[in-house]
């Protein structure tokens, strides 16, 4: 068949897709010399109906017409012109629905704590990492506080001091000035940041994650074991015992995930190393929404509950032992049946 | 692929069967589509602080959370909600997809946004720009992990159609390559100058031979008569 024939045989099928897909509507050019506006929207309503409903054949036939149109060698033009329909049809109908409400619940009922249970090998290599350093610079300062300098500057320290002497009566990172409202903005703001920077730098051959979870280690420990020796321990204390679960649990997850991710480079086993990464990369991340949510959590926990100065510190110390139970609880138990499933 | 190594066409196949060819994008286009977003973002980040600076403490936690959105989220929520396309992109007509040519979706947005923070380093994309330059797809380490392509997305071009014409019968028998070149001249017509539609076909005649000489008129009537008119 000749090209023309073709052609006329199928022209109008072609400018309807072409309509419907509303690729003319796009174009720079067609935007100025169409209709009004008005009535521009009522058609592009009409054709989200339309598509629905014969576009599955619709597609194909149009790639029939496209392999047609290149084997029988017609002219580059008309193959392109196929072509691009055939490029805008298939990200229309390969395009994914995501159900957000369900597969919210999901993951956050089930999925998630089933994505860490399945990594609980990058979990102890990170929590060993991260609370190793923790509980040895903790002790360490109990006999050698001096050492605090080699971490945390001594301004630092300074600041530190004025924010947990048990004579003030609002405790806190930064607490002498902002609302509570103010202070969940800046936690969310900086530890969830810290968070996705060490899942991301964990890219590096795994180094950025260990680096990020040795470094925070250390200056938490630091702050710690400082503050406790100096006395300020009664102050210090029950301020991060609420948040501790959710802020110390999401620094060894994204730690996991980074190292995760840095490992999948560097021993690949049976793939090809960026098959490899590509996996790896896709199962760490899914764990990174939970991750993200854990240091809001952290963040609100932090801002509202810890910074509450007249709680005695008795509740604070059951509350946060309740939310470390409770959160191993949920990790250890939530999605069971799914996850047989 | 040897053939075409010089080509930025990147071949996926589809379920249908069919091969579709997509234009990848450049370090150029990419990085300049980049600073446009990074001044958007600006006034994104202006904005928020217009609108949040009179509410207080308040406004200040408020902002602080929106600087976190815009800075980790931007590209996201334009990517999975605006078919591929940051306005930058936009603005450079380039998407970014799944690498088997469908939309991108959140998983693979959010990985490539998040692994930007290592494509950056050492210092302005350094990393990124040196895995570009070492694949054929030009994916920095995002896209790589992400398993997604930065391409153009084309322009629509008006729908070009050889002028009819009187058919006219070539002199001696068309191999295919000759055929398909003479039908692309013909639609390409109207978009060249009648000088330069000459001085091309002026390339067919080798030889000073007056009766056998090769005009755009002729031409045209050649690619009329391959198309199947009469």
């Amino acid at each position: 068949m000749k090209q023309t024939e073709f052609e006329k045989q199928h022209h109008l099928f072609w400018q309807e897709l072409e309509e419907k897909l509303s690729l003319n509507l796009k174009s720079p050019a067609n935007r100025e010399n169409s209709q009004p506006p008005k009535e521009k929207r009522q058609r592009r309503i009409l054709q989200d109906v339309d598509l629905g409903e014969h576009f599955p054949e619709h597609y194909r036939l149009l790639c029939h017409h496209l392999s047609l149109a290149r084997s029988r060698h017609y002219s580059p033009l008309l193959v392109e012109r196929l072509e691009q329909l055939v490029i805008a049809s298939h990200q229309l109908f390969y395009q994914r629905k995501t159900h957000f409400l369900e597969s919210f619940l999901i993951y956050f009922t089930a999925d998630f704590a089933s994505a860490v249970r399945e990594h609980w090998r990058w979990i102890i290599i990170s929590g060993v990492l991260f609370f190793g350093t923790f509980f040895s610079m903790l002790i360490t300062l109990q006999y050698y506080p001096d050492m605090v300098y080699t971490v945390i500057s001594g301004e630092q320290i300074a600041n530190m001091e004025s924010m947990y002497d048990p004579s003030q009566d609002k405790i806190g990172r930064g607490r002498d000035s902002g609302s509570d409202f103010e202070m969940f903005g800046f936690y969310i703001f900086n530890n969830t940041g810290i968070g996705l920077k060490t899942f991301a730098s964990g890219l590096l051959f795994g180094v950025g994650a260990v680096f990020t979870l040795l470094f925070n280690g250390l200056t938490i420990g630091g702050v710690a074991g400082y503050l406790s020796y100096i006395g300020y321990g009664s102050t210090f204390w029950p301020f991060v015992s609420g948040h501790s679960a959710l802020e110390l649990t999401a620094i060894v997850l994204s730690g996991a995930a980074g190292l995760k991710l840095g490992f999948s480079i560097l021993s690949p086993g049976r793939k090809t190393r960026l098959r490899s990464l590509r996996d790896s990369a896709a199962e760490a991340v899914f764990m990174m929404y939970g991750v993200a949510a854990m240091f809001v959590g952290a963040a609100f926990v932090e801002a509202y509950w810890s910074s509450m100065a007249d709680i005695p510190s008795l509740l604070k110390y059951i509350v946060g032992m309740v939310n470390w139970i409770l959160l191993i609880a949920y990790f250890v138990f939530a999605g069971r049946q799914r996850a047989v499933r | 692929m040897s053939s075409d190594l010089l080509d930025c066409v990147y071949r996926v196949q589809t379920p249908e069967g069919i091969d579709i060819n997509l234009r990848l994008a450049g370090v150029w286009s990419r990085s300049v589509a980049w600073i446009i977003d990074l001044f958007i973002r600006g006034v994104f980040y202006l904005f928020i602080y217009f609108l949040t600076i009179r509410l207080g403490s308040f406004g200040t936690g408020l902002m602080l959370i929106g600087f976190f959105m815009v800075e980790w989220f931007y590209p996201v929520f334009f990517e999975v909600l605006n078919r591929g396309m940051t306005p930058g992109k936009k603005l450079f007509n380039i998407q970014v997809l799944n690498s088997d040519g469908t939309p991108v979706g959140w998983s693979p947005s959010v990985l490539r946004n998040l692994l930007r923070t290592v494509d950056f380093l050492p210092f302005f994309y350094g990393f990124g720009f040196i895995a570009m330059l070492m694949n054929d797809r030009f994916q920095r380490l995002g896209d790589l992990a992400a398993d997604t392509v930065v391409v153009y997305q084309h322009r629509n071009k008006t729908v070009q159609t050889v002028a009819e014409q009187l058919a006219i019968k070539p002199a001696y028998p068309l191999n295919l390559k000759e055929q398909q070149d003479i039908i692309h001249y013909a639609e390409r017509a109207s978009q060249l100058s009648n000088e330069r539609l000459t001085e091309l076909a002026k390339i067919l005649n080798p030889l000073d031979v007056p009766e056998h000489h090769m005009t755009k008129e002729k031409l045209l009537g050649i690619a009329n008569g391959l198309l199947g008119r009469k």
